[in-house]
């Protein structure tokens, strides 16, 4: 296989992963600091996709031409709906069931998941259809052989990165930071030590729920087509991928998404059998890690208190 | 006067008979039934209702001639496009013996679950609509015949036209469903008695949305031509795709599962030069849809015709000459039909090979041209003025 093609198959495979790993690095945080899994956080993405999507039609509509703002509008109408909606979440369905079995949240949250997929279907004009995403970023490209590489994919790649990078500057360096730290390692000492921590869990949950609609929109600019059922498969891959790394841990979750997008891109080019069982190839070998490393890649270093 | 009343009307009752029996002794013609079977409610009530109307003109047109030995029935029933329901009703048709031949169903689903009824009642029949190969390939059934085409000819005919324009070598992304599948199957059959060659298949799921991993091997293989065979959501998608790898100099070829509105929605300038193919034509372009037509609108039928009108009338027509040319016996109507060849209709011209299946079914390429699927023949692409992605 020739240089280009690898090229080629890095680059396909790392804007994958860093889709995966921003949906994963939510879970992870969910977990976190409630210890539950949010199963509705892939179809909070698909909403944040078509909030974006929405947000441009209207700024057309008005007459408003320049992509950069544009895509700086979709980007605060996205990210500050799905925080909105995400600290609604917790706020309404999540919190109040505390007390109750951790399968009754993860049910709840799989409803819900499903009550916001539908609600796009039907509600969104035309919604079960694919919906063309617009092409916002420049579009050049330059040819190294068979390695296309595009400009738009760059940035994406690039800002991705940054959103990561900035989470983490976020939570080892500020305050407020190491307040969702100490809640996470140990509720009732946070409480004590003056930790509001009601209001840290819906921070919390907002900063996931925008990372996937970061994602959502992402997703958009890169494939062109959004659809009512993208935030599904990236809500069961996200999880695995936060599972595979370790939940509660934010490391884990950024290495599980690029091993998964990995394994997939290896089982639809290296194995000899067609592409169809890449899906079965990659989630085979997740099983097989958990079976070697039950807490994952890297575990939560406190991972589990009495 | 109560009595004088009824004495007078007992008369003229009796006067009224003796002359209608004396009428219809004179023009002596024997009564035959025959079935029709589509969806007249629910979903897709509109083609089964164009269908039935459709049958119904053949019979109506033969009644009115002269020349016709017999005088036709039609019993129409309503397999509401449902499995269960339709076996019911096949099963009322078939062990009615009165029922000599029928035209039925549209929905593939329907058509399938019923070929046992008919075979185990002995009942011959057309179908009219439903594209499934299996319907008449399945089993070996004397009795199941049907004039449209299925997506094997439709698989024939992008091939023949792909070789014909210079295409060569395809890489084939198709669903894993039994659909996708079946495309996949009849297309690289066919594409072989054109001497096309593929350079790479790729199953994938109905709803994967990532497609960069075979895009990007499908380019180091360097094909004229990626053959699609699925669905509209992930044609969308890989059509787009394509775009983000730099594949715009290969043609992508569709089939029947992306001739919708909401492909080109979904691509907008990028859908440009992509083809699909239906089985059918739209009626005007039928070898006889003006005259079809024609006949169709002075009988002044609340609904029209709709896509597959055409052969249901074609599909009666041919059960209504089978029944003038040998009786009303069904095993004659079944061994004549099952040699029906080079047989002139408003379709085309009907032959059935050895499993009833008309061969020579007629199929229409359509190709996106500033947003819309125009039908091939039509097309600047056709005329030479456009030329297609990768064409020499």
């Amino acid at each position: 296989m020739d240089l280009g093609l690898v090229a080629q198959y890095t680059m396909n495979g790392l804007m994958l992963g860093m889709m995966y790993a921003l949906v994963a690095v939510g879970f992870t945080l969910f977990f976190g600091v409630l210890d539950v899994i949010k199963f509705s956080h892939g179809d909070v993405l698909t909403v944040g996709a078509f909030t974006a999507l929405a947000s441009f039609i209207g700024l057309q509509s008005i007459g408003l031409s320049s992509d950069a703002v544009e895509l700086l509008a979709m980007l605060v109408a996205a990210l500050g709906a799905m925080a909105l909606l995400g600290a609604f979440i917790a706020r309404a369905f999540i919190l109040p069931l505390r007390s109750a079995p951790a399968l009754n949240t993860l049910l709840i949250t799989l409803m819900l998941g499903t009550v916001l997929r539908e609600a796009v279907r039907l509600f969104y004009p035309d919604g079960a259809n694919p919906k063309p995403f617009p092409r916002l970023l420049p579009a050049d490209s330059i040819n190294i052989g068979n390695f296309n590489l595009r400009l738009d994919n760059a940035i994406l790649l690039t800002a991705g990165a940054l959103v990561i990078v900035g989470l983490q500057l976020l939570l080892n360096r500020t305050k407020l930071g190491l307040a969702i730290r100490a809640v996470a390692q140990d509720e009732e000492t946070a409480k004590t030590m003056g930790v509001n921590f009601n209001a840290i869990v819906l921070i919390t949950f907002a900063i996931g729920s925008a990372l996937a609609a970061f994602a959502g929109l992402m997703n958009g600019l890169y494939y062109n087509e959004i659809n009512f059922g993208i935030g599904l498969y990236l809500g069961v891959v996200g999880f695995s991928a936060a599972i595979i790394g370790g939940l509660g841990s934010i490391y884990g979750a950024i290495l599980g998404g690029f091993l998964f997008a990995g394994l997939q891109t290896i089982g639809a080019v290296a194995l000899p059998f067609a592409s169809a069982y890449k899906d079965v190839f990659a989630f085979a070998v997740v099983i097989a890690l958990m079976a070697w490393r039950p807490t994952g890649l890297i575990p939560e270093k406190l991972s589990e208190r009495v | 006067m109560n009595r004088f009343l009824s004495l007078a009307t007992a008369f003229i009752c009796a006067g009224v008979l003796g002359v209608t029996g004396v009428v219809s002794s004179s023009h002596a013609k024997e009564k035959i039934k025959v079935g029709f079977i589509g969806p007249l409610t629910g979903g897709t009530s509109a083609n089964g209702l164009g269908g039935r109307n459709s049958a119904d003109l053949a019979v109506r047109l033969r009644n009115a001639d002269a020349e016709a030995k017999y005088e036709y029935e039609m019993v129409a029933l309503d397999d509401e496009c449902k499995p269960n329901v339709g076996v019911q009703q096949a099963t009322k048709l078939a062990a009615d013996k009165e029922i000599i031949a029928a035209a039925t169903h549209y929905c593939s689903a329907v058509a399938i679950a019923t070929v046992d009824v008919y075979h185990k009642f002995g009942l011959p029949v057309i179908v009219w609509g439903a594209v499934l190969p299996d319907i008449t390939y399945r089993n070996k059934y004397a009795e199941v015949h049907r004039v449209n085409g299925t997506m094997i000819n439709q698989n024939e005919r992008n091939a023949e036209l792909l070789s014909s324009l210079g295409y060569k070598t395809f890489a084939v992304i198709h669903d894993t469903t039994d659909y996708g599948k079946g495309h996949n199957k009849y297309f690289s059959e066919a594409l072989a008695k054109h001497g096309g060659k593929i350079v790479g298949t790729f199953g994938v799921t109905s709803d994967q949305q990532d497609f960069s991993a075979e895009l990007t091997q499908i380019k180091s293989l360097n094909p004229q031509t990626i053959y699609f065979g699925g669905l509209t959501p992930i044609g969308v998608r890989i059509r787009g795709q394509m775009d983000k790898l730099g594949l715009n100099n290969v043609l992508f070829d569709g089939t029947s599962g992306i001739k919708s509105d909401s492909y080109i929605d979904g691509l907008g300038k990028l859908a440009e030069g992509s083809l699909s193919f239906i089985e059918g034509a739209p009626t005007e372009r039928l070898p006889g849809g003006k005259f079809f037509l024609e006949k169709y609108n002075d009988q002044n039928y609340p609904n029209p015709p709709e896509a597959y009108g055409g052969f249901a009338f074609a599909a009666m027509n041919l059960i209504l000459d089978t029944i003038e040319q040998v009786g009303s016996d069904r095993k004659k109507v079944q061994a004549t039909l099952n040699k029906v060849k080079d047989r002139d209709s408003i379709v085309g011209k009907i032959t059935f090979d050895d499993h009833g299946q008309n061969t020579v079914a007629l199929i229409t390429s359509f190709v996106v041209q500033d947003g819309k699927w125009v039908v091939w023949e039509d097309s600047e692409y056709a005329s030479g003025k456009r030329k297609l992605p990768g064409q020499k």
